[in-house]
């Protein structure tokens, strides 16, 4: 069971929690964020499949981004960014939108109706439905914006060494035969424990509303273990419309992301990189891996989370120290004759 | 005068999450720490015949020890499942050790404060299976005794285990800091307690602690870089500056205590309210620093700016 590199290294976390060698390959999601079109579906999904609650309607200034975070209640969300920033070779589109105003094709139109525009003609005023661009080449901001939106659907890492499952004192979360990190409902006492845990702020204690289930109860991605073990897709990647969220085994998925963004550095954009593959990072590889088009924390990502455990041989050895110094201290206080 | 820390955020939303817990887990970690040392000077005033501060180390430590046990249970999310704890022993799991060490330490403990109750009671009722305490009495209380250092020493690996900032980055110093204010409130409760011809040993353990405290408290900020912000702002800096200065206040009072039981009781009572201020400070600085962005992206770009990121290396 416990390995050299239980707390920290690459490992087979099923492998590691005691599987069989017949236990089937790690599965995980690799999230290409570069086409995602922030349509929401896979958090809609997610919550249609689960049951799990919607409890906030609130809209929140953040672009399009309205469900706040990944927490008890949202187990896969949506990032949006919008940022003064050329994407790779992006054009406006503006252009080519003109020249087929040019010819009309009697399609439905922006600008004000034509009987406003017959009434400005007479009045000798410039026809505002047409649109005016400057030529080619004089004005880069047409053609090719400034601006630029970043779309990404954040979810459970199930890290190769989670804290939380390390953390957890009663056996509720637990590693799945696929390598997935899953809370047993019927297990779990909400102590609260594995919330702090989490360097990526994913489980939560289930708050509310009144009246769902398992409020009390730390919540989060279960990478759709019951659908796994029915040989089905999980829900979101399955409602992916772009395969911005790519499910499959974890080996095949790093090599598919590897690909992926050298084939985007060859097309100039050389903002994608990978975040979370690497079986020699801070959490032995995330079970679901991300390709970004800025820096993680733009997208409320830790630029380089470590698994508090890595530590915890050092903090028991800590207070294993403080534990005898208060021994020896007390000890010492009662040595002397005076009092 | 530090610079400002320059940082990117997701619209300054948190990255990592709070804990949910509330103001039972503090309490708890003063409690536990308090029942902790309680049980040592009851054990070493048992072997060294103070009766009185033997009496009130056993039963502080057992309603010390209830306290705890009732708010932790408390702030569980699901309270009626709280034997789910002794489902599993996970070495992983600080929660998991303490709840085991606890399992040990409680019932001598128990069996302690209950030997000492019996011996309160008047000759004519001491019959029974309660003849049976007399045997009991100084077994328990020195076993209590010996299991006692764990647990106010495993609390501080319990919150150093998180990702809050301010807490895991605390990690080689806050055992230290729990432990000294762990002997420091106990200490005090022996002062408050016990009359001025027994409390030779708790005063020099009231100084010790009170000093261990402060000592590790200061070289703790010292390692913590920015994550020591949080405990200088705010709800946890005002509690943090509460427990230095009623601490320093104890520790001094300490010194006086022997010659005026005034002084030892203002000084023992300054002592406990210092130690619960620090676990109070401590536990907010964390919560405030996992409710802040800066303090999980801030260092962790400062560690991938002077070395790389962390990866294992064979």
């Amino acid at each position: 069971m416990a390995g050299k590199h239980s707390l920290f290294g690459p490992v087979d976390p099923a492998a590691d929690a005691g599987y069989d060698e017949d236990h089937p390959p790690r599965k995980g999601f690799f999230t290409d964020t570069s086409i995602c079109i922030g349509c929401k579906a896979c958090e809609v999904a997610c919550k249609e499949w689960n049951d799990v609650p919607s409890d906030h309607f609130s809209m929140l200034g953040s672009s399009y981004d309205n469900s706040f975070s990944l927490n008890a209640n949202q187990w896969r969300h949506v990032a949006f960014i919008e940022q003064p920033k050329r994407m790779g070779e992006q054009e406006s589109g503006l252009r080519r939108q003109a020249a087929e105003r040019a010819v009309s094709l009697g399609m439905p139109a922006m600008g004000a109706p034509p009987d406003v525009l017959k009434a400005e003609a007479l009045r000798g005023d410039p026809p505002q439905g047409e649109v005016m661009l400057p030529e080619s080449g004089q004005d880069d901001a047409v053609d090719r914006p400034d601006f630029r939106w970043l779309m990404s659907s954040d979810v459970c890492k199930h890290c190769t060494h989670a804290a939380c499952l390390d953390v957890c004192p009663t056996g509720s979360l637990f590693r799945s035969e696929f390598g997935t990190v899953v809370v047993q409902d019927d297990i779990c006492n909400g102590c609260g424990y594995c919330v702090p845990a989490c360097p990526y702020g994913v489980i939560e204690r289930r708050k509310g509303p009144e009246g769902a289930k398992n409020v009390g109860i730390a919540q989060k991605c279960t990478l759709c273990y019951d659908r796994l073990d029915a040989g089905a897709t999980p829900a979101c990647a399955q409602a992916c419309p772009t395969q911005s969220i790519q499910f499959g085994d974890v080996e095949e998925l790093r090599e598919r992301a590897n690909a992926r963004v050298e084939t985007l550095h060859e097309a100039g954009i050389m903002d994608a990189r990978l975040y979370g593959n690497d079986p020699d990072d801070g959490v032995g590889g995330a079970g679901a891996f991300f390709l970004l088009m800025d820096e993680p924390e733009v997208y409320g990502f830790p630029p380089d989370p470590v698994v508090t455990t890595k530590d915890l041989p050092d903090m028991f050895r800590k207070a294993g120290l403080a534990a005898l110094g208060l021994l020896a201290g007390v000890a010492v206080s009662f040595v002397g004759k005076r009092g | 005068m530090v610079p400002e820390a320059t940082f990117t955020s997701y619209y300054g939303r948190a990255i990592v999450k709070p804990s949910p817990w509330e103001a039972d887990i503090p309490a708890y970690l003063f409690a536990g720490g308090l029942a902790a040392g309680s049980s040592l000077i009851a054990a070493g005033a048992d072997l060294t015949g103070r009766p009185t501060l033997r009496r009130s180390g056993r039963l502080g430590a057992i309603a010390a020890l209830s306290f705890s046990m009732v708010a932790l249970v408390h702030d569980l999310g699901k309270p009626s499942r709280f034997l789910n704890m002794l489902r599993v022993a996970k070495l992983t799991s600080p929660m998991s050790v303490g709840t085991w060490i606890l399992s040990i330490y409680g019932p001598f403990a128990g069996a302690a404060a209950g030997a000492e109750v019996v011996r309160m009671l008047p000759a004519r009722y001491r019959v029974g299976p309660l003849r049976l305490a007399a045997y009991v009495d100084r077994p328990a209380g020195v076993l209590a005794a010996l299991f006692a250092p764990p647990v106010a020493a495993y609390t501080a690996v319990l919150l150093a285990d998180t990702a809050t900032p301010s807490w895991h980055a605390a990690y080689k110093e806050l055992p230290f800091v729990f432990v000294g204010s762990a002997a420091a409130a106990s200490a005090g409760l022996g002062l408050v307690t016990s009359p001025l011809e027994e409390t030779g040993p708790v005063r020099r353990m009231a100084l010790g602690g009170a000093v261990a405290e402060l000592l590790m408290e200061h070289r703790m900020e010292q390692s913590m870089g920015i994550t020591a912000e949080p405990l200088h702002q705010g709800k946890a800096g005002r509690l943090m500056r509460a427990a230095k200065a009623l601490t320093l206040a104890g520790a001094a009072g300490s010194l006086l205590a022997g010659r005026s039981r005034t002084v030892a009781v203002l000084s023992g009572t300054a002592l406990l309210a210092g130690s619960a201020c620090t676990r109070f400070g401590v536990f907010e600085a964390g919560q405030a620093s996992a409710r802040d962005p800066k303090y999980t992206v801030v260092p962790q770009r400062e560690r991938l700016e002077r070395d790389a990121p962390v990866r294992f290396e064979g």
